[in-house]
């Protein structure tokens, strides 16, 4: 282990605190025993109770989990077919065109997408729900997942593909057989950022959603505006719990893959 | 009775089994292949060897059917197969890359080809253990690619590409990937797989040496266009073009004008100084025409002094390639030419006769050289 410079010391103590502190005040007046939340009253986990026996919160939760499995999976079929064609299909017409309006959303700001979509709605007469909102989250997170998947397609070795058709595998089967086991990883953390694109965005879920629907972020916004209550917190601390274990679990699983690649490679050697 | 040599290409009445049919293919403004015609037999191991860029690895691209000729017409066993799917082909390939499936094991790779075509499991697996026995991987069923070593890897990819009994198995440039010494042992082990198969084998290669050692017949390719195609002894002792002679081993090109001088025989004038040197040729030449004598350099021999030939020219040492087994000369000649001759090195070191800037004498029979035009 070396020894840290007082300098090092001090960004580093800087970089966390500016990162952490927040969500640690949040965490720790989560525990709050006072209504009031500014006001430090012993610990107590009363607002945790309160939460889960709020319905209006679980039915946010409930809408925004669903729309968020929903509309990445969609988000994630449609991607990687944009991703395919666009690194596979060779030089077909219109592929300038489309492959930078695939990347369009990307830049686009928040408000117009939403706007754009709400006036698609309604002059559609398309009743405003879960229906709609998980159409403005495919649309806005596609984009995302066609990035993820094209990159690793690009590396991609086509002789793999080329050996699957020679081996008289049809198109169809030298997809499902060996380019998408191959690409698994790159199409799973594809869905895993459109799902988590759609978990957080607020903007285009308030454009887009009518009164039938609400998701968490919504439910979240509209009643900090009535002022910040002790269940908010508790909730919020519960959504950093889940993304640390998320985190963590996903790191340590990269991380034993990594080993167990590198045993193998050794394995190897010594075979040879 | 003497064993016949197998030699289909010399019986008119055989049919070849791939037909290539003035075939052109372009992409965009670059000719890959130029209105090529070749014949491919039945059990041949055919190498087309040619550097890079020469149009090798589109040909053999066009068997698999990963690419359709721009004019004229593919044959395979009769039928014309332009426009077949590489899947529907009874041709199999193997990849430079090998092209191993990463995700599955070396049974699973196997067995790939047999699944697509709904073989009942038995004889997959009856299949499989075939094939896993002639490569010599039944260790390695159950490993995934990136767990066993190059070579082993190499022979799960033609463990593969054979499993379904191709009637033309591909193979691009097989052994590129494998260090000197088992690129040689594996040679052996390729063209002892394809007689035990009974496979038309056609292989991709720029390595001559690989080419000369595998194949039955060799085509020597450039820049779209088949140069020569004809067995390895042909191919080296008869090459009819310069560009043969000079691709194909280390050779010794004196450029001059030929004059009738007998039978067959013609004497060439290469220098304004030096005496014009007599090559026996059957290729007919007139007087005065431009001709190039090509001479391999192991049948070029080196003199302390002025033997009894054909031919002999004076020069100097002017360098020694030591290759252990064979020693290269470079005499210089007084016109500035530079003759490289060959000799086995059959005493020890110390013993050696010449040594640098010695006065030599190099000389070669009349039959020793091939005669060209171009």
């Amino acid at each position: 282990m070396t020894r840290l410079s007082p300098f090092n010391v001090v960004s580093l103590t800087l970089g966390f605190v500016f990162l952490y502190v927040p969500m640690l005040i949040l965490v720790i007046y989560s525990f709050n025993a006072s209504q009031l939340v500014t006001v430090w009253a012993g610990f107590s986990t009363r607002w945790y109770g309160e939460l889960l026996s709020n319905d209006a919160f679980l039915d946010a939760a409930w809408v925004t989990l669903r729309v968020a499995v929903i509309s990445s999976t969609i988000a994630t079929v449609l991607g990687t077919m944009a991703a395919y064609v666009l690194v596979r299909g060779g030089r077909f017409m219109g592929r300038t065109l489309f492959s930078g309006m695939i990347y369009a959303p990307l830049v686009m700001p928040e408000v117009i997408t939403g706007l754009s979509l709400l006036l698609l709605f309604i002059g559609l007469g398309l009743d405003r729900g879960v229906l709609t909102i998980v159409l403005a989250h495919t649309t806005f997170s596609m984009c995302f997942v066609s990035v993820v998947v094209s990159s690793r397609l690009v590396s991609f070795d086509r002789s793999l593909e080329e050996a699957a058709l020679d081996l008289g595998a049809s198109p169809w089967d030298a997809f499902r057989l060996v380019t998408l086991p191959i690409i698994a990883p790159a199409v799973i953390s594809g869905w895993l950022l459109a799902f988590t694109l759609s978990l957080d965005d607020l903007v285009i879920a308030s454009f887009t959603s009518g009164p039938s629907a609400t998701t968490l972020p919504m439910k979240i916004w509209s009643s900090v505006r009535l002022g910040v209550s002790p269940e908010i917190n508790a909730l919020s601390t519960i959504l950093i719990g889940l993304v640390t274990v998320g985190v963590i679990a996903a790191s340590l699983a990269s991380k034993h893959a990594a080993l167990r690649a590198k045993r193998d490679e050794q394995a190897a050697a010594r075979a040879a | 009775m003497a064993e016949t040599v197998f030699a289909p290409w010399d019986d008119p009445t055989e049919k070849p089994l791939i037909r290539f049919r003035n075939v052109t293919k372009r992409f965009g403004d670059f000719t890959a292949i130029d209105d090529l015609t070749l014949d491919i037999f039945e059990r041949e191991f055919f190498a087309l060897l040619g550097p890079s860029g020469c149009g090798k690895t589109t040909m053999m691209r066009m068997l698999a059917g990963f690419e359709n000729p721009t004019e004229g017409a593919i044959e395979l066993a009769g039928q014309d197969i332009a426009g077949v799917p590489a899947n529907k082909r009874a041709v199999n390939m193997m990849f430079q890359s090998y092209a191993l499936f990463p995700h599955l094991t070396v049974w699973d790779n196997i067995a790939f080809g047999l699944r697509r075509e709904s073989k009942d499991k038995a004889a997959i697996a009856a299949r499989v253990e075939e094939m896993l026995k002639l490569t010599r991987l039944e260790k390695f069923a159950r490993r995934k690619p990136h767990q066993i070593s190059g070579g082993q890897r190499q022979r799960v990819a033609l463990a593969r590409s054979l499993a379904k009994a191709p009637k033309l198995l591909l193979l691009d440039e097989p052994l590129g990937a494998l260090d000197a010494k088992l690129r040689e042992a594996t040679q052996f082990e390729l063209m002892d797989i394809q007689e035990k198969t009974g496979t038309t084998f056609v292989i991709v290669t720029h390595d001559q040496e690989e080419a000369m050692t595998v194949a039955s017949r060799v085509a020597v390719m450039d820049e779209g266009r088949v140069m020569q195609v004809s067995t390895p002894e042909r191919i080296y002792e008869a090459p009819d073009s310069v560009y043969v002679a000079d691709f194909i081993g280390d050779v010794n090109l004196l450029h001059g004008t030929a004059t009738p001088s007998g039978d067959e025989t013609y004497a060439v004038t290469w220098s304004a100084n030096e005496a014009p040197v007599q090559a026996a040729s059957t290729r007919s030449f007139s007087t005065g025409q431009t001709c190039h004598l090509a001479i391999r350099p192991e049948k070029v021999a080196i003199y302390k002094d002025k033997p009894e030939a054909d031919n002999a020219v004076q020069g100097k040492v002017l360098d020694i390639a030591y290759l252990g087994n064979l020693s290269t000369y470079h005499v210089e000649l007084p016109t500035g030419d530079i003759i490289k001759a060959q000799v086995a090195n059959t005493r020890r070191i110390s013993r050696r006769d010449f040594t640098w800037e010695d006065p030599v004498w190099v000389s070669w029979s009349k039959t020793a050289g091939v005669l060209l035009a171009e």
